[in-house]
This record gives structure tokens, C-alpha cells and sequence, in this order.
């Protein structure tokens, strides 16, 4: 369907046209460059923005004249992305390596310190190595309990039953509030002098129940709250798996007497598993950034810091930008490197398949 | 064989292909367990018609009604609206006019930012889909996965670059700030699934269409746009459902006038120093759920169709 059709001769990398989108790239980052050391920040980033302007006029211009019409159509969302997502990336990277606090006016280049600061030093380490294995356990429990329930739930409407679809908006609705009013409301029902959870409990012992006084019982509380909302995520997109399965294929297991385990394995898994991997896709990544249950029921404490949180107060609350940057980078790295696990996977079960 | 005469199908339901059919039974099992489900946000829309003694009281209060000398009175509360009306106006302690609490304006903004942003990402996204679509790039799959990426980066990870650029560009507390942040945010999964639906559309029509002489933009209006309406409304969802509960960027990156329903709700709970008034909060929470329940609950049968229909594809 691409129409190339090349009217404009290339331009050479020096000649001076308003298409030439190399001549930019190169000019662009010459200037943005050597402004970022030579002139203050603010200065430096409203050059570095005129120059990706630039270099996108240069892009736009060149696509028009040469009839990319995908170019074309996919240049605003570039554009929008780069602006909120990926210039800020890039920016947060460069500030890793220097040391810089948003409270204050100085800026100075450290390299690699920051990192070095994050991952060795003997009073910061301990504490970011614990944090991370909090997180990874926040993961590795909210995320199972997601799926189980989710997959559950879905297998129950995966039926047509009257008023079905009353009965699903109810599953749905956890889902639609806001993680503060949950949060806050979590907390309400778990109070030790006027929650229900103890209220119940203490109908059967007779006794005082605290939940959030250990460590297991906070964790608990936070990976049942988080698993309750997000449940019904993994139940929508397995449950849209679960009704794409055609009827016929059950009706030939039926025939065949195949049996209920192997139908399921044999049937049904390959319409989910790509929906299943994406739910579990998506869930780690939410997981990991776990903070706001954790604020709001918790505060961190009874040893269920996350990561996510520790990044807040650091960055945040201290005003320590690059070092909240450093281990941000760090976390980003695992995070892409377990995605990338994930989808290797997934890709060779396809295969193998 | 018996067409259109079982009672989901009188209700509207729309038979899929996998699904297999169920009584009432299922009805019941269903219903108990969706009854569990739901039973904390059921206590939350209770909470909001108690006044503050009766969310606190023991043994707690759950019945509105005693239902004529049924349910003893030590589980009875006695239904009030002022939680409501105290959402939007506080009576002043020392007496006189009450004072506005701003949550007019918050609710507006919520609904503001939230739909203009899911809106513009769905239009920004669906023409960038279409152009990965039908116009692949040279290197296509690396700008798709590129894009997918900044999806599965952690929120927390470009918030301070982000801040930062706010302040200087002074877009910090500002409708066009916050609103271009969200676009972005949805951007990622509005572009993966409205591509997936362009993937599935038969390209015959376009080609003839194309033939007979119309234009590029005439073949995306009229043709392949009318095809992935469902696909649309089920973008849609998903991405008003994401943000209209943002918190993080919100609030760090909204003004006093800006500011959204999450955020006020965080600050109303923890201002005051006498503890969380449950009422109000309670309150808060299920005007807000109203308006994003109902979208749901319209866009429901798009929703399932339209995840089957973009991300199974085989």
C-alpha cells in the first residue's frame, strides 16, 4: 500500500534544504549540546526544544514532499510521546550521572557516582536491596493472586446466564475507584477498634485483632486490596479470550469424549494464553510500581516498603533528583529485562507450539 | 432453531461464539459471588448516608431500614443526605453562609481533563494506527515496540524530568500540561489496539474504493472508520477507566484550579487533623464512580467484543 514515489532527489548531508532531516539531527545536536555546558538549564532547554522542533519540521517536510503518508499520520503521536515520554526519559537518564537537587541551584557532572552511591554504599544499599525484595514479593503475590482470581471469574461468566450483564458491571466496578478512596477504605475496614475484619474476628475469639501489627498481616492486607481491584483487568481480557474460542471446537471435543483437563489444555489455553500473558504483562509492570496502597495503608512500615515509595520520599520528599533518577534507572532496567523474559517466553511457547 | 426468544436475548445480549449457555442457576452462583465481589464498594455507597458516629459505631450499623422490627436496632442507622450537600458547601463552625468547598469545580475538572485527553489520544492514536497500518515505515515493529515501551516504563521514572519541565515551561498547574500528559499516557494502547483492529479490516473495499478514485482520507472516513466503532468505544473505556483514577501526576503536576477529584480526596481526608471523615469521603467516592460506571456499563458489549475482536487475531 506504500505509494514511495521518490519526486525529490536526497538531498547531501550539507546542502541546505528544508527536508534535509540530517543536516538537522547533526546541526540540532551540535547546538543542544553545547549549550546544555555552556549557557544556565533553563536557557539550554529551550534551545534543545527549538532544535527537536526543528529537526521534526525537517522530518514533516520531508515526508510531505516524498508522499510518506504513514510518516505523516504518525507524526503527531511521535510527536506527543517524545514530548511527554521520551525527551523526559532521556533527560532523567542524563540527570543520573550528575548531582543535582531540584531544591537547589547547582549542577555538577559525577558520572557514574550516583549509581555506584545506590548500589554499594553500606548505608544505602542494604536498605534499596531491601526494598527491591519487597517489591519483588508485592509482585510476585499480588500478581499470582490477580491472575487466579481473574482467570476464576472469568471461567464464571465465560456462560450466558440471565442478567449476566448486571452481574459483571458489579465485578467490574472495583476496578473504577480511585486507589485513594480504596486505599483509605482498606484501612477502614482493617481499623483494630472499628473495622469489620476485627469486629468479625472478634466475635469468634473474643479478642483484639490487629491486622497491620506484623509483617505478614500487612502484607496480606495490601496484596488482598491491591488483588481485589485489579482482579477483574485479568478477568476482562481472559474472559474476552474465553468468548472468542469457537463453539465447534468444543462440540468436537464433545464428540470425541475428550476429557474436561485435556479439552481445556488443548482448546481453550491457546485462544488465552496471549491474553493471559498480556494481563500478566501488564499487572508486573502496574505491580512494580506499587506505592499508593502501600502510602495509604502502611506508610511503609512492618517491612513493606516498596521501591516505588522509597523513590517518592527520595526524590519527592528529599529533593535528591538524581539519586532518585540512579535508582529509578536501576529499577527500569529490571523491569525491562523481566519484560524481555516474559515475552522470550512467550514467543518460544508460540514457537514450540 | 429458537431464535431470539431465551431472556438475555429479549434483554439485548448478543450470543458469542464460544459462550455456552446457563441457567438460573448460574444466575444465583454468579450473583452471590459478584454480591462478595462487590461487597466493599456496597459498604462504601452505605458509609456515605451515615453520619460520622454511625461509621464508627460497634457493632457497625448495616442496615438503612430495620425492615418492620427484623434486623435488631443496634445494626440499624438512620439514612442522612448531608454528607452529600456537605461535599460541595461546608457549614461554617462560627455560623453564618457556608463556605464552598471547591468540589464543583474539581468534579468539572476531572471530567474535563479525563475526557479531553482520552478523546484526543483516541484521535492523535487512531490516525497514527492507521498510518502503521496501511503505510508501514521502514522499521515499523521497532517504532510499535518503542512506543509500547514508554508503556511499560514505570509512571515514577519520567515524573521528576517531568516536573522539572513543567516548571520551566511554566505548564505546571495548567489544563494544557496535564491534558498532554494523558494523551501521552494513553497514546501506547490506544496506537497497539486500534492498529490491531485496522490489521483485521479487509483491505478489498479500500483497494476498490481507492481505485474508483477517492481519496486517502475519504477511504479512512468512510469506510474504514464506520468498521472499528466497536473498537473505538472499547479504547475508550480502558483509557477513561486508567484516567480518570490517576493520582501520581495529578498530583504533583495540578494547580488549585486544575485540581482533580483523587487528589482533593486525598486532601480532604488527610486535612483537619480529626481523622477521616468516612461519611464525606464515602460520599466523594461514589459521585465519583457515578459517571464512569455508566459509561462502562453502556460501552459494556463493546468492550468484550472489542478486546476479543483487537488482541486476538489469528
Amino acid at each position: 500500500m506504500s505509494a514511495i514515489t521518490p519526486t525529490t532527489p536526497v538531498p547531501g548531508l550539507f546542502e541546505i534544504q528544508a527536508h534535509n532531516w540530517k543536516l538537522a539531527i547533526l546541526v540540532g545536536l551540535i547546538v543542544s549540546v553545547l549549550s546544555m555546558f555552556a549557557l544556565p538549564p533553563e536557557a539550554a532547554f529551550w534551545i534543545t526544544g527549538a532544535m527537536a522542533a526543528m529537526v521534526a519540521a525537517a522530518f514533516v517536510v520531508n515526508a510531505y514532499r516524498r508522499h510518506y503518508y504513514g510518516g505523516l499520520l504518525v507524526a503527531p503521536a511521535i510527536a506527543v510521546l517524545f514530548v511527554m515520554n521520551i525527551f523526559p526519559l532521556l533527560w532523567s537518564l542524563g540527570l543520573s550521572f550528575f548531582a543535582y537537587q531540584s531544591n537547589q541551584q547547582t549542577i555538577r557532572f559525577v558520572g557514574l557516582t550516583n549509581y555506584t552511591k545506590v548500589l554499594t554504599d553500606s548505608l544505602k544499599a542494604p536498605e534499596n536491596w531491601a526494598n527491591l525484595t519487597n517489591t519483588a514479593m508485592f509482585v510476585v503475590l499480588t500478581v499470582t493472586a490477580q491472575m487466579i482470581v481473574g482467570f476464576l471469574l472469568a471461567l464464571m461468566f465465560a456462560k450466558q446466564f440471565p442478567l449476566r450483564k448486571y452481574l459483571l458491571i458489579l465485578v467490574l466496578t472495583p476496578m473504577m475507584l480511585s486507589v485513594v478512596a480504596a486505599g483509605v477504605f482498606f484501612s477502614y475496614y482493617y481499623d483494630p477498634t472499628f473495622g469489620l475484619l476485627s469486629y468479625f474476628i472478634r466475635l469468634f475469639t473474643g479478642e483484639q485483632f490487629i491486622l497491620m501489627d506484623n509483617k505478614a498481616g500487612a502484607v496480606a492486607g495490601i496484596v488482598f486490596a491491591d488483588a481485589w481491584m485489579w482482579s477483574p483487568f485479568v478477568m476482562l481480557l481472559v474472559l474476552a479470550g474465553l468468548v472468542s474460542v469457537p463453539k465447534y471446537l468444543y462440540e468436537a471435543a464433545a464428540i470425541d469424549r475428550v476429557s474436561g483437563w485435556r479439552r481445556f489444555w488443548s482448546i481453550t489455553f491457546p485462544y488465552i494464553r496471549g491474553l493471559l500473558m498480556l494481563a500478566l504483562l501488564f499487572r508486573t509492570i502496574e505491580a512494580f510500581k506499587m506505592a499508593d496502597l502501600v502510602i495509604l495503608l502502611t506508610k511503609g512500615g512492618n517491612g513493606t516498603m516498596t521501591i516505588s515509595y522509597h523513590l517518592i520520599r527520595i526524590a519527592n520528599e528529599q529533593n535528591k533528583t538524581s539519586e532518585g533518577a540512579a535508582i529509578s534507572y536501576v529499577m527500569l532496567f529490571i523491569v525491562i529485562v523481566l519484560t524481555n523474559l516474559y515475552l522470550y517466553i512467550a514467543n518460544r511457547r508460540t514457537e514450540g507450539a | 432453531m429458537s431464535k431470539a426468544t431465551s431472556i438475555w436475548e429479549k434483554l439485548g445480549f448478543r450470543k458469542a461464539s464460544g459462550v455456552s449457555e446457563a441457567g438460573w442457576g448460574q444466575t444465583l452462583f454468579a450473583g452471590i459471588i459478584s454480591l462478595i465481589y462487590f461487597l466493599p464498594v456496597l459498604l462504601i455507597i452505605i458509609t456515605s448516608f451515615k453520619l460520622q458516629t454511625e461509621a464508627l459505631s460497634i457493632p457497625p450499623k448495616f442496615m438503612p431500614t430495620n425492615l418492620f422490627g427484623l434486623i435488631p436496632d443496634a445494626y440499624v442507622f438512620s439514612p442522612t443526605l448531608e454528607n452529600y450537600t456537605s461535599v460541595f458547601s461546608r457549614a461554617m463552625t462560627s455560623g453564618g453562609v457556608a463556605e464552598n468547598t471547591g468540589f464543583d469545580r474539581y468534579f468539572f475538572n476531572s471530567i474535563m481533563i479525563a475526557s479531553v485527553s482520552v478523546l484526543l489520544a483516541l484521535v492523535i492514536g487512531t490516525l497514527a494506527a492507521f498510518g502503521f497500518s496501511r503505510y508501514p515505515l521502514k522499521g515499523n515493529d521497532t517504532y510499535l515496540f518503542v512506543i509500547l515501551t514508554t508503556r511499560m516504563l514505570p509512571a515514577i521514572v519520567v515524573i521528576i524530568p517531568i516536573i522539572l519541565m513543567f516548571r520551566v515551561t511554566g505548564l505546571s498547574g495548567s489544563y494544557l500540561g496535564i491534558i498532554m500528559l494523558y494523551t501521552a499516557f494513553n497514546l501506547p494502547f490506544t496506537i497497539w489496539m486500534m492498529k490491531s483492529f485496522f490489521d483485521e479490516l479487509s483491505l478489498d473495499v479500500e483497494d476498490a474504493a481507492r481505485l474508483d478514485g477517492s481519496s486517502g482520507l475519504k477511504v479512512f472516513f468512510k469506510i474504514c472508520l464506520p468498521q472499528v466503532l466497536a473498537g473505538l468505544a472499547a479504547t475508550f473505556v480502558f483509557g477513561l477507566i486508567l484516567t480518570w483514577n490517576e493520582f501520581l501526576f495529578a498530583l504533583l503536576l495540578t494547580g488549585i484550579d486544575t485540581r482533580t477529584v483523587p487528589v482533593a480526596m486525598s486532601q480532604a481526608v488527610a486535612g483537619g487533623g480529626i481523622g477521616v471523615l468516612w461519611g464525606l469521603l464515602a460520599a466523594i467516592e461514589t459521585l465519583f464512580l457515578i459517571p464512569v460506571f455508566f459509561v462502562t456499563f453502556f460501552l459494556q458489549d463493546h468492550l468484550l467484543r472489542g478486546v476479543t475482536f483487537g488482541t486476538v487475531k489469528r
